[in-house]
């Protein structure tokens, strides 16, 4: 049976109308968010230049537990002998962040962990003790800057300077 | 856009993905990574398809976010603070402020750094916040909720800069433990709230009183119910100056979670961890104060010069009070290239805990010759000042514009590290930046 010719063109409208909206909708849920997060604030990348190397990780892809460059990613921690028990171990109250970012002798994490079994609740590391210093002396080791370093003019981000 | 990853993003979520996300999404928006968008679409088009709400990110459901979230290399920014900041450990939360965002007179509240010990309280009620004033050298235990003290006293606003005792530690050689902070452990903003004195003598300060000490509601890192995260003071004499205060709001606005909502103490002049966050209650001590964080290494230096790496037992190191006179170029942003013909204006920040700054001087010569800053006047003690000055270049080239603050006592900052100390605090070598001429 062939429609009534004087509804074929409201069918027409109706079935152009009913691809307009499909359309969109299908455009919004492919790009709809991400456009109307364009418009929002977003968020500008921090600059760590001047930091010491082991805390950061400058990659974009991170899955679990990957180690790149020698550095495990999620924690930042040097992938090294050791690794596991330091990441179980002295992750649990702080970041990572925290021991990546000192520099010290196996004495002076020593004193650390002392420090903290004294002081924040940090419980006896047992056997796993010079496991855990050997790790830290051979990783985070002090570095000799002198009185005073040089600023690290590699790492500083030349720019012009617009003046009128 | 450059897209490093400087934040803990995923230690935060692989940590306690629940936490993380009620840290970032609970109190603040931001960054989407690919995979959270994806998501999202998905939330949207099932909402649509039930006809339901739309659903945004903030309201996603535990757990789905981090899949995403967690692996993404964008950075966030803390509750309450803006983009930029730079986080050096997100638990406990510590995070500077890079030089050239300290150039506002008032540091912005979303600006100022972080730098917490434990973890803030969680559902603050401010109807219900009282603070208790006791101790051996109070004549009486009082409590004040926040409206007694914003009616009994007179409420008074003053520019104050807050430092951390370990501003600069991350110069140090041998290196010093703890938060390797840059320069940007600093900021000065509007604090309105009422003076400690008032409040203190409201109660009865007796004559055997030598400090006080705070105790706030922070909660420790180990989770053990309890345990108080830190607990510092000030010797009497600077409680009782016009300037210490009770402060519940910062640049005219409530004082951020991260810096100690509702209520703080806020002393100009000494290490910035005198001034209690969250501040629940006060004593006044017969003694100088033994809390955590006040005796040990903790915010002293050793009581006698030392060289560096030199082992310092606990009995030869001393409180550090007053911080050093200390500047900050905070215009323009290191690495700036510019043609000959013009001239730099730079822009700075100078502070001390003496009664002012009398001078501030800059070099382009590594210090072989001088010349004077512009600087203005403070509205108060303990404000810092601004500093301006424009330079000519004789020659195209590499250059360090060096600044160096001198205070009415005569002091000045040294070019070099100024006396090494084991827990790496009192850094205020001078601030310089690197520039090419064209
Ligand atoms: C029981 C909880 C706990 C554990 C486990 C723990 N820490 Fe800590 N640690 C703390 C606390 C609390 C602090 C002080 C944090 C602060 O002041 O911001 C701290 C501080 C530090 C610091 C800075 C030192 C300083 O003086 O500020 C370093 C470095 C550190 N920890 C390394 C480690 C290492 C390495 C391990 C593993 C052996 C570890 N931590 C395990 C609680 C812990």
């Amino acid at each position: 049976m062939s429609p009534r010719p004087d509804l074929l063109p409201a069918l027409l409208g109706l079935f152009n109308f009913v691809l307009v909206v499909i359309t969109a909708t299908l455009l919004y849920l492919l790009f709809g968010p991400n456009l109307i997060d364009t418009y929002r604030n977003q968020p500008v990348a921090m600059e760590q230049n001047a930091y010491r190397p082991g805390s950061d990780d400058n990659t974009t892809e991170v899955g679990q537990d990957k180690v790149v460059d020698g550095i495990h990613l999620q924690t930042g921690l040097i992938y090294a002998e050791g690794f596991n028990i330091v990441r179980g171990t002295c992750t649990a109250c702080h970041s990572a962040k925290l021991v990546t970012q000192n520099r010290a002798t196996r004495e002076g994490w020593m004193e650390m962990i002392r420090w903290m079994q004294a002081k924040q609740g940090l419980w006896d590391l047992g056997d796993n003790e010079p496991i855990i210093l050997s790790y830290l002396a051979a990783n985070y080791a002090p570095q000799e800057t002198g009185r005073r370093s040089n600023l690290q003019v590699d790492e500083i981000e030349w720019y012009i300077l617009e003046m009128n | 856009m450059p897209d490093k990853k400087v934040t803990g993003l995923h230690e935060l979520y692989e940590k306690d993905p629940i936490e993380a996300d009620k840290l970032l999404w609970g109190r603040t928006s931001d960054p989407v990574s690919r995979r959270g968008f994806l998501q999202k679409s998905a939330l949207t088009a099932l909402s649509l398809a039930l006809g339901s709400k739309m659903v945004f990110a903030e309201n996603f459901p535990a757990g789905m976010i981090p899949a995403g979230l967690a692996h993404s290399d964008l950075p966030f920014s803390l509750p309450g603070k803006r983009a930029g900041l730079v986080v050096l450990n997100d638990k406990p939360i510590n995070a500077e402020t890079p030089p050239d965002l300290l150039n506002d007179l008032l540091t912005p509240n979303d600006l100022f750094f972080v730098r917490n010990n434990g973890i803030p309280p969680e559902n603050i009620d401010v109807s219900s916040w009282t603070i208790t004033i006791e101790g051996e050298s109070a004549n009486q235990k009082k409590t004040y909720s926040l409206a007694d003290l914003k009616s009994k006293f007179e409420n008074v606003t003053y520019n104050l800069t807050l430092e951390c005792g370990g501003n600069g530690r991350a110069e140090f050689t041998p290196p010093a433990k703890g938060n390797q902070w840059s320069t940007g452990a600093v900021g000065c903003a509007a604090w309105t709230g009422v003076r400690l004195k008032d409040v203190l003598e409201d109660a009865g300060v007796k004559s055997n009183a030598v400090y006080i000490a705070y105790y706030g509601k922070d909660t420790h890192l180990s989770g053990e119910a309890g345990k108080v995260v830190i607990s510092r003071g000030v010797p009497i004499a600077k409680a009782m100056e016009d300037e210490s205060l009770i402060a519940w709001a910062m640049n005219g606005k409530n004082i951020p979670v991260l810096n100690g909502y509702p209520l703080r103490l806020v002393f100009g002049g000494f290490p910035a961890s005198c001034s209690g966050k969250w501040l629940a209650k006060i004593v006044i001590r017969d003694r100088v104060h033994d809390g955590p964080k006040m005796t040990g290494q903790s915010y002293r230096v050793p009581c006698k010069p030392v060289a560096p790496g030199t082992k310092v037992p606990d009995d030869e190191m001393c409180i550090i009070e007053k911080m050093p006179v200390k500047s900050l170029i905070t215009f323009p942003k290191t690495g700036a290239i510019f043609e000959k013909k013009n001239q730099l204006a730079i822009q700075g920040k100078a502070w001390t805990s003496a009664t002012k700054i009398d001078q501030v001087d800059y070099s382009i010569d590594f210090g072989s010759t001088w010349s004077k800053c512009t600087l203005k006047a403070a509205k108060n003690r303990y404000s810092w000042q601004a500093f301006s000055a424009d330079i000519s270049f004789p020659e195209t080239g590499y250059y360090e514009v060096w600044v160096r603050a001198t205070d009415s006592e005569g002091k000045a900052q040294p070019m070099l590290l100024p006396g090494w100390n084991p827990r790496g605090y009192l850094n205020n070598a001078c601030h310089r930046i690197a520039i090419k001429v064209s």
